[in-house]
């Protein structure tokens, strides 16, 4: 490279980047290992045997985007469809819609969020266009009695703006409510809320949307999700999202580990006398399956307490 | 009531009000309930990663790296810090070095270096290698009792009188802890009363404080709840303390339940080390990491620098040659 000088070829190196950085090496390659489509499709099968009321199936978004979720139309025509079961899919805008309903989508899902640097930066546009997208989205929906549910990330801060403002989230969340969401799920994209920060949101939150229309979805990146989700159910939120291992996180804030286990929410719920229909020893084997596959570790601690771990 | 119409028959049974409406019964109710939002002004933090920690680390950790530890913990703001076990080294070889360690760590003002004393003759021991603060281990289990620390609950009930006596003589206070106090790896469920019981035992002879340990994490809110109001009949709950494990990931839940329940004094352990060894499969004490950072989110006052305890966490998993258990200190990218 001449006479560049170390600094600026040490940045521009990528192998240099990715070995001062383990982690986003394991972010950039984390991206690359796609899930062959039958294991997702025995996932959920085996998900769909555990009780679980709601099993989100995949994303109706570009594979440019999202390669992971390119197989969406095979996924969700390949699954069993058990019935009282319900498999909600993203759908971004409506193009991603059409294709859903095309592949036999009874249920979508869109994704707004409190914060507008998030909102660029993960589907390229601000808050106020993406709500335009999801009105075509939800009228398109309505017209085909097809439930619509609006999820609003960043809601207990941002990997950009850091924190965001209870009436931010309040904002949007009534916005999607009164377009035509039946649910909105409040999401703690980066694992950063406390049950203070969630307190406060909530509140904020309930003055605008019902509560029985509310769900939380929390990220156990800092060891919060349950004592979150705990507080959330105090205040009287009834729907609870959680993915079963812990797996997964956003791609697109960095050093988000995961999404708060499924096991170990169940366990919880259970302990304090909470019905949820589930079967945690059949999902603890949907879990054991997903991490063979995957050959990686369960992130739920209470499938490591029970020997699973791999 | 003989000819009591039924309409007064009806406004006479509370049970029958609070079926008909429903509100009423969450308005009686409310005033009983847990809000969900008050918690202590401020919370102590006892620091068990030194002792309960590194006991439970197979391979035998170098008394200067112990003492290293402690005294990065001492500059953290922790206001105590249980540094080491007078423990037969037969039994536990990893605080063999426990009189090196005392007189090894650096004596910050202000903070406290309680240390174990599971009889009279490690109480002299401890004694004569400078302690001022010690520390008995009971169980709510009969079980766990005889398999930990070879004697039944009544027995260690008798051991623990001698050394609380000898303490008070010397005016040393003395710490009790109650294990298995939501759950025992051998005999399954233990019943509150139990718990209540040997907690008051321990208070009654003189211990200063009471600390609940959930020794295989198997509790959960609800358990702990049912446990500490159980608790809180026999001892003030300003003397009581909850030492949760983190093995099935609710130490945090519980912790907070107990904070709403106001108790104000968390045991935690620096990068979540250590757990029991005679509880299988337990893996771990709660993070302080963690612990800290819930607790000032909720607005909690607990005069620790999480900084500094980050630190003190990466320098024992270096040394350790191991992973951190602290999701905080993952996500601020200190893996190893």
């Amino acid at each position: 490279m001449g006479n560049v000088p170390t600094a600026v070829k040490h940045c521009l190196s990528y192998e240099q980047l990715i070995q001062d950085y383990p982690w986003l090496k394991r972010l950039l390659l984390e991206e690359k290992e796609i899930v062959p489509t039958g294991v997702k499709i025995q996932l959920i099968d085996m998900l769909s045997g555990t009780g679980l009321p709601v099993i989100e199936a995949t994303s109706f978004v570009s594979s440019k985007w999202v390669p992971q979720m390119a197989d969406h139309t095979d996924v969700l025509r390949g699954i069993h469809r058990e019935p009282h079961v319900r498999y909600p899919v993203l759908t971004p805008n409506l193009q991603g819609f059409h294709d859903a309903v095309a592949a036999g989508a009874t249920e979508v899902a869109v994704f707004g969020s409190a914060s507008e640097t998030f909102s660029k930066k993960n589907i390229n546009c601000s808050i106020d266009e993406s709500m335009l997208r999801f009105e075509e989205v939800i009228k398109a929906a309505k017209e085909r009695q097809i439930p619509v549910r609006g999820y609003v990330s960043c809601a207990l801060g941002c990997p950009y703006e850091g924190h965001i403002e209870p009436s931010k989230v309040s904002e949007v969340a009534k916005r999607l409510y009164e377009m035509g969401c039946y649910e909105i799920s409040l999401g703690d994209t980066i694992g950063v809320g406390t049950p203070g920060s969630m307190f406060k949101m909530l509140q904020s939150v309930m003055a605008e949307v019902p509560t029985n229309a509310l769900a939380v979805h929390c990220h156990d990146t800092y060891g919060q999700a349950l004592p979150n989700i705990l507080i959330a159910l105090q205040m009287g939120v009834c729907v609870v999202d959680s993915a079963v291992a812990g797996l997964g996180g956003c791609p697109y804030a960095q050093g988000s580990s995961g999404n708060v286990s499924t096991e170990d929410v169940l366990y919880m719920l259970h302990g304090v006398g909470v019905e949820t229909g589930v079967n945690l020893a059949k999902v603890l084997e949907a879990g054991d399956f997903i991490c063979e596959a995957l050959g990686r570790q369960t992130n739920s601690r209470v499938a490591r307490a029970r020997g699973r771990t791999l």
